[in-house]
């Protein structure tokens, strides 16, 4: 038997200060990580994160930029936190996106004329049934034949890219601009009428896009669905004791195909909002480049799959894919956002640990053997989640179940 | 004879499903070790761009030069496939967050596209690929030589390799206990086989096998590096290994097959179908779905053969 150099105990409990601290810290870690790896590759990291915070936060406008970034993280950060919290693993985000802002632009064109008034809850409701559709097929196949969702939800992103493309580069479709000069040369897709633009709230030095609003009423909606609720209790106990659901007579299998339901739909959104607030018409290159759908399961994480949580990381996440956007081109480094994207998402699974377990280095004595072994008698912290505690605290227990790989 | 469509089809279908065989490969080792890795697609590209640049920069003659770059890319991926060993094993974090972790970090909008565009190899020709070998002079076949004997040697390296795996999975000790860890871990580790170590190992193998997967597309397939080169075959190298029932010998007709699919397109265009291309592109995508459908349903659960511990960390006395 080896004796690991790192070994782990579990907290009862964990301190509230943690919570907090862990993602915070990771996004410092992961600027510091990257900081190292700019100097190993031969870039001045110091001036590459001054040009970053001047695009970001400092700049003339680049408050109101990072939150139109911001706008589609906060709701694909949600739909990632509301289905990763309740084990549902939607990483289909990316392509429910597509079809929201498919089915926005469509509802756009076709009554767009006819001014907000109408133009917003047709947009809202198109492209929220277009990307809950579109995570239904997933969530079904999962319920009923037991197929797994992380592989067909991430296939799908592929093909609701492809049928994007196909719409305004394959095809002569409603979607496309087969008129305009410009069109011509380079095709692109139809702009809907001006006056269905959405509108942006001036607050003190920032531009708050109307996306960004609804977004925020989603996040404090399904942070009270989930906490207080007799429905978000069930989704609670399905999850994290799926045999105690099943013993209570929930309809766990219904329960799932909502989650990823309620997540598709929040991912549309996410896709309405990027036409309403910010494109105006089908840019299926530009939804590509942008990546809200992945990055908003680095926001879920971050925020530990709590939906309040979920606002600041995605204002921070916003400011980062915002430098990355609006410095592409020049020399600024390619690539360098997903890095620390994916560094963040690592330190914060790390620091999880931190907040579950204990740490103890190097080859400790008998005693402390003795420790693991009296804290594995202590009461199974999964009941605890069941009995309640806060909306975003059993996604820190996520762990698959066995025959979740089929 | 050995133009026909249907034979071009085959033997593209083996060039195309080599790179999605490695991976799978690599991701079963990892996968029979309890350790599930979505970082894939992420390993695969981060594998393709080092070794293109290795092959790039490196002097010396071409042979000395690829298997330099192979193993770069190899390298490279297995250092992945570390960081993910040491968050999920001894960190003992989600599997699947941390292998998301991994394709966001190493993927196109990452690693790969970050050493692509400050080295510049976007648009650059390639200084040295692999060539077709006529094996043993077979080629000249009748449709069995064009498919299977005018290929690569990292297609036949791919052969072997899938015999090395089967024989490691089923004839050695060594494989015994990398079964054992993944069935039963509490069980192997109380059997002294130490779960930690299997796992490590298993997990950087299947870096190392995607890393080298990777290097396929830019050092035999296409001979050129573009941001995102391996356009979702991480994610179907995944699929293959649930659609192969976690065996290696099975995951070569899943490869081949989907190597046939991706080919379809590509082979039906240059004969000027006029189908849109985009459906063609997401027919992989698609089939992956049916086909995953299909091994999951009611029928084939009895026989499904995934590692009891798949997905789950492990802790003495937990």
């Amino acid at each position: 038997m080896t004796a690991d150099l790192i070994r782990l105990e579990r907290r009862l409990a964990t301190p509230r200060w943690l919570m907090l601290a862990v993602p915070a810290a990771a996004g410092v870690v992961a600027l510091l990580l990257a900081a190292i790896f700019l100097a190993a590759t031969g870039r001045d990291p110091i001036s590459t994160y001054r040009q970053m915070a001047q695009a970001s936060i400092t700049r003339d406008g680049a408050l109101s930029a990072t939150m139109i970034t911001a706008t589609p993280l906060l709701l694909t950060g949600l739909a990632a936190a509301i289905a990763f919290r309740m084990r549902a693993w939607n990483i289909g985000g990316e392509g429910q996106l597509y079809i929201g802002a498919i089915a926005a632009a469509g509802a756009g064109l076709v009554v767009g004329g006819q001014g907000l008034a109408v133009a917003l809850p047709a947009m809202c409701l198109a492209g929220m049934a277009g990307g809950a559709l579109w995570a239904a097929i997933p969530g079904l196949l999962r319920a009923h034949l037991n197929t797994n969702e992380i592989l067909t939800s991430l296939m799908l992103n592929y093909v609701a890219a492809l049928l994007g493309y196909y719409l305004i580069f394959g095809s002569g479709s409603y979607w496309r601009d087969l008129t305009s000069p410009g069109a011509q040369v380079f095709p692109q897709g139809k702009e809907i009428a001006a006056t269905s633009w959405w509108p942006g709230f001036l607050a003190p030095g920032v531009v708050l896009p109307l996306g960004f609003l609804v977004g925020i009423a989603c996040a404090v909606g399904l942070f009270v669905t989930i906490r207080s609720t007799r429905f978000g209790f069930r989704l609670r106990v399905v999850s994290d004791s799926p045999r105690a659901a099943l013993y209570a007579g929930i309809r766990t299998k219904r329960a799932f195909v909502l989650v990823m339901v309620l997540s598709g739909a929040l991912a549309g959104l996410a896709g309405v909002s990027q036409v309403g607030d910010f494109a105006h018409q089908l840019d299926p290159k530009g939804l590509q480049g942008a990546a809200y759908g992945y990055t908003g399961i680095v926001v879920a994480a971050l925020a530990r799959y709590n939906p309040i949580g979920v606002i600041l990381a995605a204002l921070f996440m916003g400011a980062l894919a915002n430098a990355g956007l609006s410095l592409a081109g020049s020399d600024f480094p390619q690539g360098l956002v997903g890095m620390i994207e994916g560094i963040i998402l690592f330190c914060a699974l790390g620091g999880e640990v931190l907040s579950r377990y204990r740490i103890r280095v190097g080859r400790g004595s008998r005693a402390l053997a003795s420790v693991v072994a009296s804290d594995s008698t202590a009461p199974a912290p999964r009941v605890d989640g069941i009995a309640g505690e806060g909306a975003g605290q059993g996604g820190a227990e996520v762990d698959m179940g066995t025959g979740r790989i089929l | 004879m050995n133009d026909g469509l249907v034979v071009q089809l085959l033997a593209s279908a083996v060039l195309f499903g080599t790179p999605l065989l490695i991976a799978a490969l690599g991701e079963l080792l990892a996968e029979r070790s309890g350790i599930l890795n979505l970082g894939v697609e992420g390993m695969m590209l981060v594998g393709a761009v080092s070794g293109f640049l290795v092959s790039q920069r490196i002097g010396g003659a071409g042979w000395t030069a690829l298997l330099v770059a192979v193993v770069a890319a190899g390298v490279v991926g297995g250092g992945m496939g570390l960081i993910h060993a040491f968050l999920t094993v001894t960190l003992r974090a989600n599997q699947i967050v941390s292998g998301l972790a991994l394709t966001i970090f190493g993927g196109a909008i990452g690693l790969s596209s970050y050493i692509g565009d400050s080295q510049h190899l976007t648009g650059q020709a390639a200084r040295h690929q692999f060539e077709a070998i006529n094996l043993f002079g077979l080629s000249d076949l009748p449709i069995l030589g064009p498919v299977l004997f005018h290929h690569t040697l990292f297609v036949y390296g791919s052969w072997v390799l899938v015999a090395a795996v089967a024989y490691y999975l089923y004839r050695t000790r060594a494989g015994l206990h990398l079964r054992a860890v993944g069935e039963d871990p509490a069980a192997a580790d109380a059997m002294g086989i130490s779960v930690t170590g299997y796992r490590y190992v298993h997990t950087v193998a299947g870096g190392v096998f995607a890393g080298v997967a990777g290097a396929f597309y830019t050092l035999a397939l296409s001979g050129n590096w573009s941001n995102g080169i391996t356009a979702g075959a991480g994610w179907i190298a995944l699929a293959m290994v649930v659609l192969a029932f976690w065996r290696p010998e099975l995951v070569v007709v899943g490869a081949y097959l989907f190597g046939g699919i991706a080919a379809l397109g590509p082979n039906l265009q240059a004969r000027n179908v006029s189908l849109p291309p985009e459906l063609f592109s997401a027919l992989p995508y698609l089939m992956t779905i049916v086909v995953l459908v299909l091994v999951s349903s009611a029928w084939a659960r009895g026989r499904l053969n995934a590692p009891a511990a798949l997905g789950t960390a492990y802790m003495r006395g937990e």
